[in-house]
């Protein structure tokens, strides 16, 4: 099997071509060449392929972003790690199955009220997290599945929190829309507010505050197609006197270089910056909305089988040999582990106690008696 | 819809429809009645409503009388004001009363106030309607009642149908009212059905606002409530009179102007109340009926304190166990009743 790309950390990488099979290429050594078929074929294939086999680094050419008020916008090239890549494709394949492991559980009404999923999505919260750090502050809307896991909950947390358990990454208190991590400020369930948007432009224009507001354009708010509801849907531009980009959403890659290239404008001084991220949700708008009266079924076909974002990440790294397909129907298996042994969690560890009821009211307070149902019922409220 | 609307009109005896409805047909009626009538709001046309209480009415009424809007409360609940101050009679729907807070300076400073600010010369005839109060999983920012805020300002009125004649009959009465009301629903009614009477199924029918209603005759106890818990009053009264307590129940209908006087007589002859209703105790509308009714002649005629049946005085919390806990439930009711008989 030949490689074509030699490169390391630190080496200058080439530009990507299809890979084509070379006479005089490097064989593979005895002791890793392909065995025979037998009954462990495929898991002795991924033994037998060592670590210095894949290409240890690519470059991709991304689209080009559409820039507002901007010289320059990110690079037309994004260089990805195996690492990396493999760390992507794990967050996102759990993120993906863990969203549609809630579909399960919403529809078996193990998960009530609101549920708000993010599949199709994935690139976005995955690319802004491998722009920023942790230490970054980070907030979003009701569609939080996604950035919960990527700012630290764990699949286990958030699926608790799905079914109300204490086990949940709010102790079951806040449910879908009203998940919490360090420097992640929620899962907010009352959005819209086109017009505080704009006093929120203003200050932080005016006072130069370095923060990115990003727009997850997914074509729809709720029902309504973004055509009938924005005078202008060139989002990017809305923030009129504060630069903006349009990114391709569906590409982790892009929103990454995106996400590094408005990150640095931020923390050089120059005040905010807007990105627009062109994304799609398989779902519809909550677990109530069917999602096919106001959009086809061949639009979502196609974006499912034209523009996935898994699948984006999947091919580059299959045709450049930067992993195997068994590494990553691997990588496949443990992450439906993980979703299985987070919804057995889920499903069985208990409601929270009746105790918790009142409690988290004030922060740093003695401990209060807070009015039950009826005059008679006190109930306590530790902070 | 169609063949249900057939019915009403040929006059058929009384018949089952639910809150849902209940509401799309007065709204159907009164579009019809009043070309000034519109209704907009988020989901409202082409989506048949987010809990589809407008269904149809766009393929009926199409684009002009009922429209679309985008996600942006503060803007057309202003937008709503204005047209309603300029010659139109709006119907503003609010997906949850709980958005209604992005837009509350419109609802308050712009419709409420403006008859009386403009000494007579602006009236405002909007209505703002849509679920308020708990709903079932739905936790904290969602799951508010809001009866309380907007029964607490002059120059609006507030509106809170239970059953379906009280959500057609009501509904018809604050469209065709001259002044701003908020008309709060409730989210799990919606699918409810009840019997209509026949003349509940004229088009003409209204429920008068300001008008309590006694749903259940009784000796022994006044409950007073509004909206979904007048049907956990009725419950624990069927309840309880087995164990020989007749209960009186009211159901308010309206908030403001609240008709205390139904109450008081009431009490005047129980001498014991319970208020109940799913907000939160501190200003709410059981404080409101307590304050009312010791200022008031029925106080003498109080055996006992009256007292209030509650939300608990927390965020709504989403877990299960946690929820069931945070609202009322018959057994508290009854729990009250009984303390407060001193049974």
């Amino acid at each position: 099997m030949p490689t074509h790309h030699q490169g390391s950390p630190g080496q200058p990488s080439c530009e990507v071509k299809l890979p084509q099979r070379q006479e005089n290429a490097p064989r593979l050594t005895e002791a890793s060449a392909v065995p025979g078929p037998q009954l462990a074929g495929a898991r002795a294939v991924v033994a037998a392929r060592t670590y210095a086999d894949f290409t240890q680094q690519a470059t991709f050419d991304i689209k080009k972003c559409d820039v507002h008020k901007l010289e320059e916008g990110p690079p037309l090239t994004s260089t990805l790690t195996r690492e990396d890549g493999l760390k992507y494709y794990r967050t996102m394949q759990t993120m993906r199955r863990m969203e549609l492991k809630a579909d399960q559980l919403y529809k078996q009404k193990i998960i009530r009220g609101f549920c708000h999923l993010y599949d199709g999505q994935e690139a976005c919260a995955v690319g802004i997290e491998a722009g920023i750090n942790l230490t970054d502050h980070l907030i979003t809307a009701y569609r939080a599945h996604g950035y919960t896991l990527t700012r630290g909950g764990t699949v286990r947390e958030i699926m608790a929190e799905l079914t109300g358990r204490r086990g949940g990454i709010a102790k079951g208190k806040g449910g879908s829309m009203h998940m919490y991590a360090k420097n992640f400020y929620g899962g907010n369930g009352i959005v819209g507010a086109q017009g505080q948007i704009f006093e929120t432009y203003n200050m932080a224009s005016l006072w130069k505050l370095p923060c990115i507001f990003i727009c997850e354009n997914n074509k729809y708010g709720m029902g309504t197609s973004v055509e009938r509801a924005a005078a202008s849907t060139d989002y990017y531009k809305r923030g009129d006197f504060i630069p903006g980009l349009r990114v391709d959403g569906m590409d982790v890659l892009c929103v990454k270089e995106a996400t590094k290239f408005a990150a640095d404008f931020c923390r050089s001084g120059k005040g905010p910056i807007l990105m627009e991220l062109q994304t799609y949700r398989y779902h519809g708008h909550s677990m109530s909305d069917p999602g096919v009266s106001y959009r086809t079924r061949e639009e979502i076909q196609e974006v499912r089988s034209k523009s996935d974002p898994i699948s984006m990440l999947k091919d580059r790294m299959l045709n450049n040999n930067m992993a195997s397909v068994e590494e990553l129907k691997e990588i496949d298996i443990e992450v439906r582990k993980e979703i299985e042994d987070a919804a057995q969690f889920a499903t069985t560890d208990p409601e929270p106690p009746l105790e918790d009821l009142c409690n988290h009211i004030f922060y740093n307070e003695p401990p209060m008696d807070v009015r039950g149902t009826n005059p008679w019922s006190k109930l306590k409220s530790m902070s | 819809m169609a063949a249900l609307r057939c019915f009403l009109r040929s006059g058929k005896p009384a018949m089952e429809v639910t809150v849902r409805d209940a509401l799309n047909q007065a709204m159907d009626e009164e579009l019809e009645r009043d070309d000034r009538v519109f209704l907009l709001g988020e989901e409202v046309a082409q989506y048949d409503g987010a809990y589809k209480v407008s269904r149809g009415l766009w393929k009926k009424y199409g684009d002009k009388r009922i429209i679309d809007t985008p996600i942006t409360e503060m803007g057309f609940a202003g937008i709503a004001v204005g047209s309603a101050m300029a010659g139109l009679r709006p119907i503003c729907e609010f997906m949850t009363f709980n958005f209604s807070m992005q837009a509350i300076d419109q609802v308050i400073n712009s419709a409420a106030k403006t008859y009386y600010m403009s000494a007579g010369l602006q009236s405002v005839p909007i209505v703002f309607r849509g679920p308020n109060g708990a709903s079932a999983g739905v936790a904290a920012q969602h799951s508010q009642c809001f009866a309380a805020w907007y029964g607490h300002c002059p120059g609006l009125k507030v509106v809170s149908p239970w059953n379906s004649e009280d959500a057609r009959g009501l509904l018809k009465s604050a469209i065709r009212d001259d002044n701003p009301v908020v008309f709060l629903e409730n989210e799990l009614m919606y699918g409810v059905p009840f019997e209509l009477s026949e003349e509940a199924q004229s088009k003409d029918f209204t429920v008068p606002i300001g008008k309590a209603k006694i749903e259940r005759q009784g000796n022994h106890i006044t409950l007073v409530s509004h909206s979904r818990m007048v049907g956990h009053c009725l419950d624990a009264a069927a309840v309880l009179a087995k164990e020989g307590i007749e209960c009186e129940v009211i159901n308010l209908r309206t908030i403001r102007p609240m008709d205390i006087e139904t109450i008081e007589a009431s009490v005047i002859k129980t001498n014991h109340l319970v208020t109940v209703e799913g907000g939160w105790p501190q200003f709410g509308v059981g404080a409101e009926i307590c304050a009312r009714i010791m200022e008031g002649p029925a106080f003498n005629y109080l055996d006992a304190p009256a007292v209030r049946v509650t939300g608990v005085d927390i965020p709504m919390p989403y877990a299960k166990i946690l929820e069931d806990h945070s609202v009322p439930q018959i057994k508290d009711i009854m729990f009250s009743v009984k303390k407060t008989l001193n049974v």
